[in-house]
């Protein structure tokens, strides 16, 4: 399964150029651009763990793609995803965001329904467990 | 025009019988609106022989505190500050018999954060006015002490983001399709296939409430099973909107109630309800943490006609008010009525923290939302994958655009749909991003996004020549002239 969270996730994964681009957007448009990684892309896990400080006042995106350099070397094994956020009054949020690194074996989950009465069920998104590998 | 016809003042005011609108106090041409007035532009048609400006004082008379013959208990109140006062009446551009008739109310003449009794007041009874051929309200300058008196929209466009976890693209969505007739169980397919192939939403129909064919209960549990099983397929946030329309307030209590104990994250009501239950409904959008669409189904029969009605920027601004967190605004390009100035009027109403006057895109006044939430707009009827890049210039990023029939009538199926719907709007956002001239180029970006993907190929073979241009009915009447350079 493709974890198809963030902006670009059903396009081919972005080459270093084109994140390049995108970063450069985030800067022109006077976002702070964040660098985030995590293990568990479960879709309500909000809080992935921050790379650094989100990067205020940088004028060229070479310096967020060293970052992501040094972040891939580090957790090439994980998703990693760019947000870029905006702190304008009536957003101070989130402007976009997209994966720009994914573990060599993706993430899958399941459903855990839970029958309650009147047909009803209680579902849990749950991580499937690895299939076992062999000896 | 706008001379003074003598307001009649004192004792002889109020002598017994019948005196023209214009010379009881609902004409006064030197009143400058306060900050705190609720302001109200209408386009008067006078029945021949009438004079406009006697029509507009009668109008604002009869919106406000006037009867048709003078009475004596008016000397009981403060009459002169309730009288709503038509101040400035224009001959409309271009449409003979036609007039401007700016009206000034007093905020006291409103409950505060009550829609039900601020168009019980402004359009309660003056439509069907005898000395009129035509009415239509056009706008309203809300001022920002009646603004702060209501709650909002419950969710608004950040936090229904932030919830989702989606920035920096529209949102996808799509009608379940054929709209009536599907068994629960065949129902929730379609919604699973959407989610799954890539949808962010889908939508129940406007008229799907429970019917022989589907009841409400069996479409929810379905529903929810579709939503569950495509967000666990693709790991990323889903929802589908449950229409909650029913005959009652209880009833349809009881059905968000059960949408909220399934885990659905948005629940749908349709314009028809009414203000008051569509207040009640934000409400309980708010206090259960619920996203709340709007379908607004009805709305034509009263906004298309320019010359009797009220505008869809003013339902917009009312919907704002009392609390949607989306509605329907047009597509421009689809099958429904949408000129292109007159529809970025109505999402500036939704989505922008102030708007400015700005007469050509039909805005007359000048709107401060005083942070009340922003109002998702959404674009449906009759787009396709095709259209992306005209429909990302035309409607911005903050929409949900919704491909019902460009995403169940896709020729390789359901999933393939939503696949080549999500690949486009991809693919235009990520060229948009790298300053390319998207609008121009949009048919080469597509294409070559569909060397990738099958189905945003079949997509385009489709629906390549599929377009809706017909005369937009409900146009502005304003159009920018350029002005030569000196």
């Amino acid at each position: 399964m493709k974890l198809t969270q963030g902006c670009f996730s059903f396009l081919p994964d972005l080459t270093d150029d084109q994140i390049y681009k995108q970063v450069q957007y985030c800067l022109a448009k006077g976002w702070a651009v964040n660098i985030e990684f995590t293990d568990d892309p479960h879709p309500r896990n909000t809080y992935w763990e921050m790379w650094g400080l989100p990067m205020f006042d940088l004028q060229d995106a070479a310096g967020v793609m060293l970052e992501l350099k040094e972040c891939r070397r580090v957790y090439g094994d994980r998703y990693i995803r760019i947000s870029g956020f905006d702190s304008s009054h009536g957003w101070e949020s989130a402007k976009i965001s997209f994966i720009v690194n994914r573990p060599p074996q993706e993430t899958e989950f399941e459903l855990v329904r839970h029958e309650v009465a009147g047909r009803a069920v209680r579902y849990t998104t749950v991580r499937r467990p690895a299939p076992p590998t062999a000896p | 025009m706008n001379a003074h016809t003598g307001t009649i003042r004192g004792k002889e005011r109020y002598r017994s019988g019948v005196m023209e609108y214009k010379r009881m106090g609902y004409w006064e041409p030197d009143y400058v609106p306060k900050d705190t007035d609720v302001i109200a532009l209408f386009r008067v048609t006078p029945q021949d022989g009438v004079d406009p400006i006697e029509a507009s004082a009668a109008v604002a008379g009869e919106s406000s505190t006037a009867t048709w013959t003078v009475v004596w208990t008016d000397r009981l109140t403060a009459a002169e500050k309730y009288r709503a006062k038509c101040y400035r009446v224009d001959e409309v551009p271009g449409s003979p018999g036609q007039y401007f008739a700016y009206i000034a109310y007093d905020l006291d003449l409103f409950e505060p954060g009550s829609i039900a009794n601020l168009t019980a007041s402004i359009i309660g009874n003056v439509f069907g006015f005898k000395p009129l051929k035509a009415l239509r309200l056009e706008d309203m300058r809300l001022p920002v002490a009646y603004v702060k008196t209501f709650q909002g929209p419950a969710t608004g466009i950040v936090v229904e983001r932030e919830r989702l976890d989606k920035f920096g693209r529209p949102l996808l969505g799509a009608t379940i399709k054929p709209k009536l007739g599907l068994s629960g169980r065949n129902y929730g397919r379609v919604v699973y296939e959407a989610l799954k192939g890539g949808l962010d939403f889908t939508k129940d129909d406007e008229n799907i409430n429970s019917q022989p064919f589907m009841h409400w209960r069996d479409r929810f549990l379905y529903c929810m099973e579709g939503v569950n099983r495509a967000q666990a397929a693709s790991g990323e946030v889903k929802g589908t909107y449950l229409n909650v329309t029913a005959a009652t307030m209880e009833d349809m209590y009881e059905r968000a109630e059960f949408a909220k104990e399934l885990g659905s994250c948005v629940v749908m009501i349709d314009l028809v309800i009414g203000y008051t239950a569509i207040q009640s409904m934000a409400k309980w959008a708010r206090r259960n943490d619920i996203i709340l669409h709007l379908h607004r189904a009805g709305h034509s029969t009263y906004t298309r006609q320019k010359s009797h009605g009220v505008s869809f920027r003013v339902i917009a601004k009312w919907m704002r008010l009392a609390g949607v967190d989306h509605i329907h605004a047009g597509t421009v390009v689809g099958k429904l009525e949408g000129d292109p100035n007159t529809t970025r009027g109505y999402y500036d109403i939704c989505r922008e923290d102030f708007n400015p006057l700005k007469l050509e895109h039909g805005i007359f006044f000048e709107q401060s939302w005083a942070s009340l939430n922003k109002l998702m707009p959404v674009a449906s009827g009759g787009i396709h994958a095709g259209q992306m890049h005209q429909l990302l210039d035309l409607l911005g990023e903050d929409v949900v655009l919704q491909f019902g029939g460009g995403t169940i009538g896709h020729p390789m199926g359901i999933q393939a749909g939503a696949t080549a719907n999500r690949v486009a709007l991809e693919a235009m956002i990520l060229a948009r991003n790298e300053g390319r001239d998207y609008v121009h180029e949009g048919p080469e970006i597509l294409a070559k996004a569909a060397q990738t993907c099958t189905p945003l190929k079949a997509a385009l073979d489709v629906w390549k020549d599929v377009t809706f241009n017909y005369q937009s009915t409900d146009t502005p009447d304003f159009v920018p002239t350029a002005l030569a350079a000196v």
